[in-house]
């Protein structure tokens, strides 16, 4: 256990370098984005004067040393700076909108997985037969249709023309008042409070968006497991494994999948990072209150602290990502030490 | 499962919505007489319920239509398109009773209704005027720009008489003043609460006004979930106008035009505002949603060619691009349509009509025998600037306009820039050659479109024209009554010179299209936002 932890540290000490360049690195791109943040801001008929008192409210009129550590100082403690769009302190809209978008994420990451690790592991086991074609065209078919698209296609179906789908309005319909807040994701938070009539309400409004992103990250997760079990399959141990007599299910499930969870993992862990941000799309089109929605309005009108906010925000998720992941690394395959 | 459809619910029981049975409303508490519910969707965000404050952005103003009274407000009247729009011709009472303008022009008295009050029940007084006032020409930035068009600078100005009434005193008189009260700028807040919530960084309240209105307006904000949805719940002891219909105004936020496009069809939603020029001409053919387009009122879409480039001082250039644009495809492939053709006027200028039709229209042998005559006879090259926050007009009408260009030797590559960096661009530096633009004026009258837009140096004269006699035209134009005898004549003069020297080449004026399901009472306003006050169930 010690060795765990010790581990876990270690690897949270190695993040710091990252963190540090991070910021600097935000910090310096939102500066070097072309467009005056004071000029927008001022509004449709400002004229020089009040372009400048806004400057000088913002402190876009000190030296960019002086703003880094200005911006530093603030950073240290704990204070993410306040957005110029929304008028709101950047953690509070983070903290608003993150649970939004990992929401949708996680439900769309476990609907894929649970479609595309079977998918997968049937394609492997019978290479070449209908279910090997289904996977590849599935595959194929959710790679190569934009996520908006397949998202303003399922609208069109499901709620336009069989009107199955309820109105997609975002979390929520307007019926339903948002659960006490807890965790900022509807469903455990509907849960905790015991009401069922919005988590149900949540769930339906979560189907169609979380379908979209699921068809969308299907392809590399189905297509990783099919190349990873067709590799373990033809491996020296499971043939060792079969001529020994083992069951096929405990070669299957025992040794092949097992070994071949280890490049699936690690791509689960690529898909989730490129799912949040192309969450933007589908987040515009069910009107999700999302990070990605956030973080590109922000991005058009140069809103400088909420840009950097939400790229520290992505850095420390990834981090913390990626621990996960060594952590699952170690827990699947022995060989891989805690140390 | 059609059968849950909101609609047909809707249609079972009643025109709008059964308030009591939804679970959201249990939590707040409404009476179920006359109202109930409307569901609006719109693709723009609410960043603020205070307009004064920095960063505001346009779909905000709003809430101060909304939840906050003026003094005066303008009348209705019949739309062209359709529908009802504002009138800028007729002065209506808000919190004011009644006022009287002194017999120089430079001080107005108002009367203010003595049994208005805010939401908390105190009464609105004269000092609660002055303090909104002070407020809005103290904190700089737009509002303070919007209330220096009326004449409205300095806090000395303005003085309480007694509890019911206000007094401005002007340094000039202008018929600019009292429709500039009306705009959503010169709204009256609840002074007692703000000044209990100010801090010394703050003195105006704008930290605690940005989140919490306190005003004495229609609707007040019973739950703001920013970049989701705003409810308003209805003022029942407003004295402003007739009480609204609706105890409740959800709008909610939805970016995908398509997806605002499908909630309106199936009538889940009752208003979709400012649906896109192809929606709204594909929806009013279907016939299934009532579609209103409205022309906007002193707006007009530009070619703008900049007199710092040099090809574009010389006037036989500038008449070469008015007789060469495409302007029939252009509004047919970038507006769908919607809006009024601003091309193909008479030459002879005989009325004071404003936005109106430019004398050219598309003519490409005059506009290569004007290239001929011109300097730049072999043609040149130049970039042809558009924002990319406004591509969805500019982007079609850029590609046409290359084309036709082409035709007369002006090879133009387009220039696409991003929405932050555009105003800087376009309007601040006023550096782009020949790009489009937009501009429209809020105070509906021609002289104060050219004051914006063809004096030098201001800020949507962003083709930097300076023509002496329109500099002394607008100067003595933009303040006398319109019923002054000077009045027309220098309008008119306006126009011909305008016309001539073409700084701004008309296109077509944009209408603003808004769709409704199963409820009536739009109203179109200059200010291009939702006003909810006028809504109501479908009459029929």
């Amino acid at each position: 256990m010690a060795a765990r932890s010790k581990m876990i540290l270690g690897r949270v000490a190695q993040a710091i370098p990252v963190v540090i360049g991070v910021v600097v690195i935000s910090f310096l791109l939102t500066r070097a984005l072309p467009g005056d943040p004071a000029a927008y801001f001022a509004g449709p008929a400002a004229d020089e004067a009040s372009i400048a008192e806004i400057r000088e409210t913002l402190g876009l009129d000190k030296p960019l040393v002086q703003q880094f550590f200005y911006y530093v100082g603030d950073l240290i403690r704990g204070d993410l700076g306040t957005s110029l769009t929304t008028g709101q302190a950047v953690l509070t809209d983070l903290g608003a909108r993150l649970p939004a978008s990992l929401e949708l994420t996680l439900v769309a990451l476990l609907l894929s997985c649970a479609i595309a690790i079977p998918l997968g592991v049937l394609a492997a086991t019978r290479p070449g037969t209908w279910v090997d074609h289904l996977c590849r065209v599935l595959v194929t078919a959710g790679v190569s249709m934009p996520t908006f698209f397949t998202g303003i296609l399922l609208i069109y179906i499901f709620y336009y023309l069989a009107g199955l789908a309820p109105s997609p309005l975002g979390r929520l319909d307007f019926i339903y008042l948002s659960p006490p807040r807890v965790t900022g994701f509807y469903l455990i938070d509907a849960a905790l409070a015991g009401d069922w009539e919005t988590w149900l309400g949540a769930l339906k409004q979560l189907i169609l968006p979380a379908t979209t992103l699921a068809l969308f990250t299907l392809a590399p997760i189905a297509r990783m497991t099919r190349a990873a079990m067709l590799s373990a399959l033809s491996s020296d141990f499971i043939r060792t494994a079969r001529a020994a007599g083992l069951s096929d299910r405990k070669v299957l499930f025992g040794y092949a999948f097992r070994n071949a969870l280890l490049p699936v993992v690690t791509t689960l862990g690529m898909v989730f990072s490129f799912t949040l941000g192309a969450n933007v799309l589908v987040e515009k089109v069910f009107a999700w209150p999302g990070i990605g929605s956030y973080a590109v309005e922000a991005l058009v009108v140069s809103d400088y602290a909420a840009v950097q906010g939400f790229v520290l925000a992505m850095a420390l998720l990834f981090v913390a990502l990626n621990l996960v992941i060594d952590i699952a690394y170690a827990l699947i395959d022995p060989r891989i030490g805690l140390n | 499962m059609t059968d849950t459809s909101r609609r047909k619910f809707l249609k079972l029981t009643g025109t709008t919505m059964g308030a009591a049975m939804l679970p959201f409303l249990k939590a707040m508490p409404a009476h179920a007489q006359t109202g109930g519910t409307i569901v609006v969707v719109s693709g723009q965000t609410i960043n603020s319920l205070d307009l004064h404050r920095t960063g505001t952005n346009r779909a905000s103003y709003q809430v101060a239509v909304n939840c906050y009274d003026r003094l005066v407000s303008f009348g209705t009247k019949d739309a062209p398109g359709g529908g009802l729009s504002y009138d800028y011709d007729t002065i209506v009472p808000e919190l004011a009773e009644s006022w009287t303008i002194s017999d120089d022009g430079l001080t107005m008295t108002f009367n203010i209704k003595s049994d208005a009050t805010f939401w908390d029940g105190r009464k609105v007084t004269a000092a609660d005027v002055k303090w909104s006032f002070d407020r809005a020409v103290s904190v700089g930035g737009f509002p303070t720009v919007q209330m220096r068009a009326g004449g409205l600078e300095r806090p000395d100005q303005f003085a309480v008489l007694d509890d019911e009434t206000f007094v401005i005193t002007l340094d000039r008189p202008s018929k600019l003043t009292l429709p500039d009260l009306a705009v959503p700028v010169p709204f009256i807040i609840n002074s007692e609460v703000a000044m209990a919530n100010a801090t010394d960084d703050d003195p105006w309240a704008m930290e605690y006004l940005h989140m919490t209105p306190a005003g004495s307006g229609a609707f007040k904000v019973a739950r703001w979930d920013q970049g989701q949805q705003l409810v308003y719940e209805r003022n029942d002891a407003w004295v402003g106008g007739p009480l609204p219909y609706f105890e409740r105004v959800i709008v909610r936020e939805v970016p995908s035009p398509a997806t605002r496009r499908a909630l309106i069809e199936r009538g889940d939603v009752q208003m979709s505002f400012n649906i896109p020029n192809r929606d709204a001409a594909e929806l009013d053919e279907m016939g299934d949603v009532d579609v209103y387009s409205t022309p906007i009122e002193n707006c007009i879409h530009c070619l703008c060619p900049n007199f710092n480039f040099e090809p574009f001082q010389d006037a036989n250039v500038r008449k070469a691009l008015a007789y060469a644009i495409p302007y029939e495809a252009i509004f047919q492939t970038a507006a769908y349509g919607r809006g009024a053709p601003m091309w193909g006027g008479e030459a002879e200028i005989t009325d004071t009509a404003w936005p109106r039709r430019s004398p050219y229209m598309t003519d490409l042998a005059r506009a290569r025998e004007h290239m001929a005559e011109s300097g730049f006879a072999s043609g040149f090259e130049v970039p042809l600037s558009i924002s990319l926050g406004l591509a969805d007009w500019m982007e079609p009408t850029a590609l046409l306009l290359q084309e036709a260009f082409g035709e007369i030797g002006i090879i133009t590559q387009i220039e696409r820039i991003p929405g932050a960096n555009w105003r800087t661009a376009a309007l601040v530096e006023k550096r782009l050659p020949l790009h489009l633009e937009n501009f429209g004026g809020w105070l509906n009258t021609p002289d104060y479109y050219f004051y914006w837009a063809y004096k030098y140096g201001h800020l949507f004269n962003s083709s930097n024209y300076l023509n002496e006699e329109i500099e002394t035209l607008i100067d003595n134009t933009l303040h006398i009554p319109m019923d002054d005898p000077a009045y027309a004549p220098n309008i008119q003069r306006m126009f011909e010179i305008a016309f001539e020297d073409l700084p701004r080449i008309p296109l077509w004026q944009p209408a603003l299209n808004v769709a409704m399901n199963d409820a009536a009472g739009y109203e179109f306003w200059f200010h291009r936002q939702l006003d909810v006050r006028p809504l109501t169930a479908a009459t029929n």
